[in-house]
Parts: structure tokens; sequence; C-alpha cells
């Protein structure tokens, strides 16, 4: 019905045409409306945690096809989706502090050369007899102050962050190199090491695995429930507007990237405890997967939007499907290759969604135009 | 490419029956709420140069935008030598010989002055190399012509305005000019400079040339234009040959919009809350004094670029003074952030909410709070309902059209946006409220809103300071008027002695007395 509209091209009877203008405009709004609502519910059901949990429940079935031992009769047991999942723990809990950063529009790149700098300073500390309780804090003051030095370089100097951290990739890692050299430090204490890739007692949850949901239930707290996490969405989606309403976005920015230094420095000394080894290539290449999970849990690479729930889920679909793979028996480069091919996925899906939507938008107006307005006798071509 | 030559007999500026090289036939150009252009026609003379006179949004820029090809009229013409053109953009309305120069320069600024000139139609070497011999050659040659001493391997960063002017001259004269359009080319410019300028025009118009010269400086129209052109509203108001009128007869055309007005209920003036000394911001404003009062609304008035926003920026902590104070509630204050202001009491609605009032994706409720997070929920924890039930407050009172408070502002009109801004800043409980053009872009209705929530605010004791370019709007609204002119305090006008008149003469830059012999 809608297709009749177009017949209002012809320049005939001007009346006639305005006439003929005037009909169609009910249906024309009535399937607009329609339209709005469609879209409403498409926002609310099949929000992108929706898909992704689909993707996930896929990836586990396939999972358990290739092998029953996938997610069965032991769950923690090694090769399988457990194992997995706590052997994601480092780079999950960077992607939590990597999403508020994102969200603001920076990027922290530096944060695998942090990890191999926090488990060099805890190493060589430990080899100079310092015990592990005073090591770990002192690492984190590191983790904090390299995340400052982004902070300040990023906003007080207005430089892009992806440049700042890339600079501080290459220079944590030089510094990691100086502080260990070529040697590695082994033979942490048990009781600390247990941490790495023991159980909490009784259960068959590793401590990993807690310290991840227990870190994420605070992110998700402070991002979505918090005034802090509105004023984030609020430097994401619009700086300036947040700016002059009173949020001191440079502090925000900043304070975030020392969060995410932190967090480096922490995965860093999980990792070191994990291997119960620390050496000065710890943690490379660890970026490109926090970054992936980040845009893979829905986190939009330009800002403004995502959620912690997504990255969580984002993790678990991560973990499953490198589990999986292994499975399989797909070698680790191919594993490489599925997870760039991951990471372009999860940025082209919204970008084609929202070119769909703005397609669809374009036609509906070029329908309606003709009726709103009838040409005027002087046809400019 | 057309390259006609105009006859000299043709340049008989306003003779009948000469087909215009250009002309605009009843063009209508409308931006959402705002009619930018209502069935404007002008036709453009060879060898003459015609004056386009009008307040701020009366249309002048918009006219320039058309002939550039940057806008297309929604109804309405651009005639070429009669013949009805549709300009698709910049380099296709510069191929038909309308060469435009915009009020700021637009050049690359690491490019040399050669390369600018000829950007877009490089002369041509072998294989389709650059010939960089004959490129400043011809450099030199157009700027020989123009009598000025450019180098033309020179980068153009680091060049004074001045001399980008004319660059952007040399590029509009580099490809067989028809018509010149200038927009508002002198704004940056000093004496000396304009003298020059003019010169070049002169020179440019007497080889047959067709000038638009856009300005709100109406000593220059005179100095240099045959005819001129007044706009109001984007109407055609008069055009006329210079020789048959006289400035106040062009305020007279200028002003006087039909505006239906909230009538503003009278306030008790209280205690000084915003004293401002001196105030010096180089390049933006100097020596600006003056104070607001409690239940007091202090209009800012002033053409484009006279200062006011910026002003309104170093108030609000966003920019800050090189010298002059700032005494708030009796103490010496320098804001350095937008939250220090806030804290203490001062507001600001800024002039693009789109830009800089609105997170458009977030919800009604969420701009309202966004600047009293901290104070509304120290413990940190957003709660639901505390802000609905804030928000919806503001919605009520301000009654701002919406679905309901959860509504994101996107989906608002324009006028309900503004309303929000509005409510935002409210809610910090301001002492001192500064009104950056809150009705740009507002519809009638919601126009008489907005005036009638200002009114009540001075009512309930607040201090407000409102800058807008709409004449009738400071005049109904304002308790005193300060006219600001390239950054200096022109003159301040009292409720009762304000006319639109002796404002736009201040905003002009004209001398008061003048208006006294003119009427």
């Amino acid at each position: 019905m809608t297709n009749d509209q177009m017949g209002v091209n012809k320049p005939a009877d001007a009346s006639a045409a305005s006439a003929a203008a005037e009909a169609p405009m009910p249906a024309g709004g009535g399937s607009r409306n329609m339209a709005n609502s469609a879209r409403a519910i498409l926002s609310g059901v099949a929000r992108w945690e929706v898909l992704l949990v689909i993707i996930l429940a896929v990836v586990v079935w396939w999972g358990t096809r290739i092998s029953p031992n996938y997610i069965q009769p032991d769950f923690w047991n090694s090769l399988n989706f457990g194992a997995s999942v706590s052997g994601t723990m480092e780079v999950a809990i960077m992607a939590l502090a990597m999403t508020p950063i994102i969200i603001m529009g920076d990027i922290d790149l530096s944060v695998e050369s942090m990890v191999g700098l926090s488990g060099a300073v805890l190493g060589t500390l430990f080899v100079a007899g310092i015990p592990l309780q005073l090591g770990i804090p002192i690492v984190l003051v590191v983790g904090a102050l390299g995340g400052l030095f982004n902070g300040l370089l990023v906003t007080r100097w207005g430089l892009p962050a992806l440049v700042v951290t890339l600079g501080t990739l290459a220079l944590f890692r030089g510094l990691c190199n100086v502080v260990l050299g070529t040697s590695y430090v082994s033979n942490f204490p048990s009781n600390f090491t247990a941490f790495g890739f023991g159980y909490v007692p009784g259960t068959d949850v590793p401590w990993t695995l807690l310290t991840f949901l227990v870190l994420a239930a605070v992110f998700c707290a402070v991002m979505h429930y918090t005034w802090i996490g509105r004023q984030i969405f609020s430097v994401g989606k619009n700086k300036d507007a947040a700016r002059y309403s009173g949020v001191r976005v440079a502090r925000v920015r900043t304070a975030m990237f020392v969060v995410s230094g932190m967090v480096a420095a922490f995965a860093g000394v999980i990792l070191a405890l994990r291997y119960n080894s620390v050496r000065a290539d710890n943690g490379t290449n660890l970026t490109l997967v926090v970054v992936t999970i980040a845009v893979l849990g829905g986190v939009d690479i330009n800002g403004g939007k995502g959620t912690i729930p997504g990255v969580i889920i984002a993790v678990f679909t991560l973990a499953a499907l490198q589990s999986a793979l292994r499975l399989a028996g797909v070698s680790s480069e191919y594993q490489n290759v599925a997870i760039g091919l991951l990471l372009i996925f999860s940025v082209i899906t919204p970008q084609l969604a929202r070119q769909l939507r703005v397609l669809v938008d374009r036609i509906r107006q070029s329908r309606r135009r003709p009726a709103r307005d009838p040409v005027p006798g002087e046809v400019v071509r | 490419m057309t390259q006609s030559k105009p006859s000299p007999s043709e340049s008989n500026a306003a003779s009948p029956g000469v087909i215009p090289p250009v002309a605009l036939s009843g063009v209508s150009k409308r931006f959402g709420a705002t009619q930018a252009l209502a069935d404007v026609s002008l036709a453009l003379l060879p060898g003459e140069v015609h004056g386009l006179v009008g307040e701020n949004g009366a249309g002048k820029s918009t006219i320039v935008k058309v002939l550039a090809g940057i806008h297309q009229p929604d109804s309405g013409a651009v005639l070429l030598d009669g013949k009805p053109v549709l300009l698709h953009g910049p380099a296709q309305a510069r191929s038909l010989g309308i060469a435009v120069v915009h009020q700021e320069p637009r050049l690359f600024p690491d490019l040399t002055v050669a390369e600018n000139v000829f950007m877009g139609h490089t002369p041509k070497g072998s294989l389709g190399s650059v010939n960089w011999r004959e490129m400043v050659r011809s450099s030199d040659r157009i700027f020989e012509s123009l009598s000025v001493q450019i180098d033309p391997t020179a980068v153009v960063r680091g060049l004074s305005m001045a001399d980008q002017q004319l660059i952007e001259i040399a590029k509009a004269l580099s490809v067989e000019a028809r018509v010149l359009v200038l927009d508002e080319p002198t704004a940056s410019l000093s004496a000396h400079e304009v003298e020059r300028l003019f010169a070049i025009v002169r020179q440019t118009r007497d080889r047959g040339v067709a000038v638009l010269f856009v300005s709100h400086r109406l000593e220059e129209v005179f100095q240099l234009c045959e005819r001129a052109t007044v706009l109001r509203d984007g109407r055609h108001v008069i055009t006329a040959p210079t020789t048959e009128l006289t400035a106040p007869d062009l305020v007279r055309h200028m002003v006087g919009r039909a505006v239906t007005m909230f009538p503003r209920s009278h306030a008790q003036i209280g205690d000084m809350l915003l004293e401002v000394r001196g105030l010096t911001r180089l390049g933006a404003f100097r020596d600006i004094s003056f104070s607001v009062h409690a239940g007091e609304i202090v209009g800012l008035a002033g053409l484009v670029g006279a200062g006011r926003t910026e002003v309104a920026r170093v108030l609000f902590g966003l920019d800050r003074a090189d010298s002059g104070e700032v005494l708030f509630a009796g103490k010496r204050v320098s804001f350095k952030t937008p939250s220090e202001a806030l804290g203490a009491g001062i507001a600001y609605v800024p002039e693009d909410r789109h830009l800089d009032g609105l997170v458009s994706s977030f919800s009604i409720a969420e701009n309202v709070t966004l600047p009293i997070l901290p104070r509304l929920f120290p413990r940190l924890f957003t709660r639901k309902n505390t802000e609905r039930d804030l928000a919806a407050d503001y919605v009520g009172q301000l009654r701002i059209r919406s679905t309901g408070v959860d509504e994101l502002v996107e989906a608002l009109s324009g006028g309900n946006q503004q309303k929000v801004v509005i409510a935002k800043w409210l809610a910090t409980k301001p002492k001192v409220l500064i009104l950056d053009e809150p009705t740009r872009g507002v519809d009638i209705g919601a126009k008489a809103e907005v005036h009638r929530i200002i009114s009540d605010l001075a009512a309930a004791g607040l201090g407000i300071v409102l800058i807008s370019s709409e004449l009738p709007e400071v005049l109904a609204m304002s308790d005193r008027i300060l006219v600001l002119h390239e950054g200096r305090i022109e003159t301040e006008i009292p409720r009762a002695e304000a006319t639109e008149e002796r404002v736009m003469f201040a905003a002009t830059g004209q001398n008061a007395e003048e208006i006294v012999s003119g009427a």
C-alpha cells in the first residue's frame, strides 16, 4: 500500500496529487509506529548479551559433541571447558578493567607489559628476601603508578590513548627486561601458588575464578549502579556535555587508567603464581585477548556503550571456544586465527546492524517525502 | 566551464533589462523549526558591489551557502544567466564561476600558499605531475594583479589572518570568477588591511565581476557598495541604491521583527550576586565590567563574535581570564573547572545544546541529575526512584512534554530538549544562571514558555545573565542590556531607554548620537 505513494511523483494534476498525498499519510504513520515498536522490542530482547548466550550455548553443545568430557564428569579437569575458564582468569579480570576505559573512548594497550613488569618486580623482590605478603602490595602500587603515568599523559597532554599506551607497552616490557634480564624466578611458597591453580577448600571452584567473580561483581556494581559509572558513561557518550555538567572528565579518565594498571599488575601476580614462575616474557600477546573479550562482550570500541554482564559472558564464550577448538585438535596457530576472526566479527556485527537501520530509515524517509510536500511547479534538474 | 565575459556596457549598475549573471529567485530554506530563508529574490549585477546586511540569523549566511552550493534551496532556484541551476557542491559552484570567500579562511595550513590557491585545479605537467613552476608563477601573477606581496612558496601556517583572507580571495580569482561572494571578510582585519581589501574588491568589480559583500559594519557597506539588500527573519526587506539610504534607515529595516513575547513579571531586585571587574581574555574580550543582582536579568546583546559566549565561558570556569577579577557573593573567585563554578552556584546553559548541553542517549532523568550526582547520592549508589522523582518535579514545573522521565532526550522536540537543559541546571540550585541563546531553534510556543521560566526564576531571586541574538527577546526580558561590540562593552542601556535601534546601533559600533540626528 505504501508503494502507491510513489505515484505522487507524477506531476499530473496538482490538486489530485495533493489529495492523493493526504490519503496515505495515516498508513505511513501506522507503519512507522509499528517499526518503532518493533525496534523497541528488538533492542529489549535481541540485545547483544542474548546473542552471546546463544553463541555460548552453541559452542558448549559443539564441545560436548566433540568429547563427552567437555563438561562431564569432572568439570575442572584438564583440557575441558572448566580448565579453560580458570586459565583465562588473568585476561578476564583485565577485560573488566578495560571496559570502562573503552567505554570512555580510550584504550589501554599496555596491560600485557604491566603483567610482565609486575611479575618481574614480584620475582626480584622475592629473590631479595622480601616475602610475598609485602611484595604483592608493592607490585600493585607499581601497577597503579604505571596506570597513573598513562592517564596523565592522556589527560594532561591531550595525547591519544592508543599512542600513549602503545608507547608504554614497549616501555613497561623494556623495564621488565631490565629488571629480570634472561633469568627467571621460581619456587614461590606453595601456600601462595595454591592461589594460582588450587581450589577453594571444599568446592570445585578455582581460587582464580572466585577472584574474577568477586571483581566482576564490584565492576558491575560500580559501572551500572553508582554515579561513578554514570559519569563514566556520560564521558563516553559526550565528553563536552559531561564537562559542562561538572564531571571532572580528566580525573575520571586518569582514575580508570590507574585501576587498569593495578588490575594488570594483579593479573601478573596471578599468572606468576599459576605458572609458579616469572620470566621476562610473561603475559606477551595478552592485550589482544583482553580487547577481544571486551569487544565481544558488546563494548563499543568507539566508546559510550557496553555492559559488564556482556563482558562476563564473553569471558566464558571465549574460554568455551578455545577449549572446544583444542579438543577438536585445532593447533594453537589456528586458534589465534579464530580469535582474530571473532574480534572482527564482534566489531562488524553491530556496525552491520547500524547500517541496516540507517538504510531502513532512509528508505522510509524517501517514501514519506513526496507525501509531505508536493513538488512545486518549478523542478530543477 | 562557462566563460562568457560581461561586456563593459552591462556593468552599468541597476539598469533594468540586464540579465544578471547570478540571481536568487524565490529561494526558501528551512532547518528544522527555523525558516532560514523565505522566498528571497536577489540579483547580482556585473560591475557592482552589492551589500547584504541583517541581524544575526537574518539569513545572510544561508544565502552565502546556497550560492556556494553547500545548501540546496527547498524551493526556488539559483539562476545563472537567467537559467535555473542546481548547485550540488562547492566544486561545482566554483566551476560555474561563483567564487565564495567564507568568513573564516578555510585553508590547508601545512601546504604552501600556491598549493592553496590552486587547490582542486592544480596545473598539471607531464604524466599528471604537479607543475610547480607554473603554479608558483600563476600565483605570483594573481598576487601582483591584487598588488599584494605574499610569497607563493611560503607555508600558510603562521601567516596573518589578513594574508590568509587575501589568499582566499586569490584562490577565488584563480578561476575565472563571474561572481565573488565575500562573507564578513573584514571581521578580523585591521583598518589598514580593510583599506587594502576594499581596493582589491573595487578593482575586481571594475573588471566586470559581480560582488556580494556580506557585512554587519554599516559604514563599510556605504563605503563600498552601490546597492544594498536588507534581510530580516529570512525575508527580503528592501533592496536600494546606497545613495538613497542612510545608516538609521538600514538599522530600522534590520530590526522590528514581529515576535510575540511572554510578558515579563517584575521581580524585587536584591543583593549583588556577581560582579565582574575589568575582565580580559586576550583575543576574545577586554575590560568587561558589570554586575548582576538577585532577581535581575542582565541582557548581553551583540553580534556573533562580539565576545558574549567567551565571557560566559570564563565565568563558568571553562576558560581562564588573562586579567581582571570576578567577585561572587562578595568573594573573589577564579574557577578552574565547571565543577567548581557549579559548586559555588553558577550555572551555564550552553549555546549548543546538542554538543554541550545534553547527553542525547541518556534519559531525561539521567540528564537532569548528571551535574548533581555526587550531591544526590552521597553513598555512591544511584537510586532510580530518587532520580525519577526529582526529574518528574522539573518536568512538571517546566512543562516538559514527554512520555515520562525515562524517555531518551534525543526523542524530544527541540523546545523540550532545551527545557531539559534548563531543568538540569536548575537542579544544581544555582544563584546565578547564565543562559546562552536559550531559545535558538525552538518553536514559538516553546519560546514563550522558556521566557516564562526565565521570568519566574528571576522572580524567585536568581540573578540571570541572558545572552541572546534576538533583539526582541533581550529587550522584553532584560532589566539592563549590555551591548558588546568586538570584545568590549559598547554601552549599557537601562530597560526604560532600550529600543531595538539603540541596541543595534551599539552592536554595529555606531555612536549613539547618530540615531538622534537620524531619527
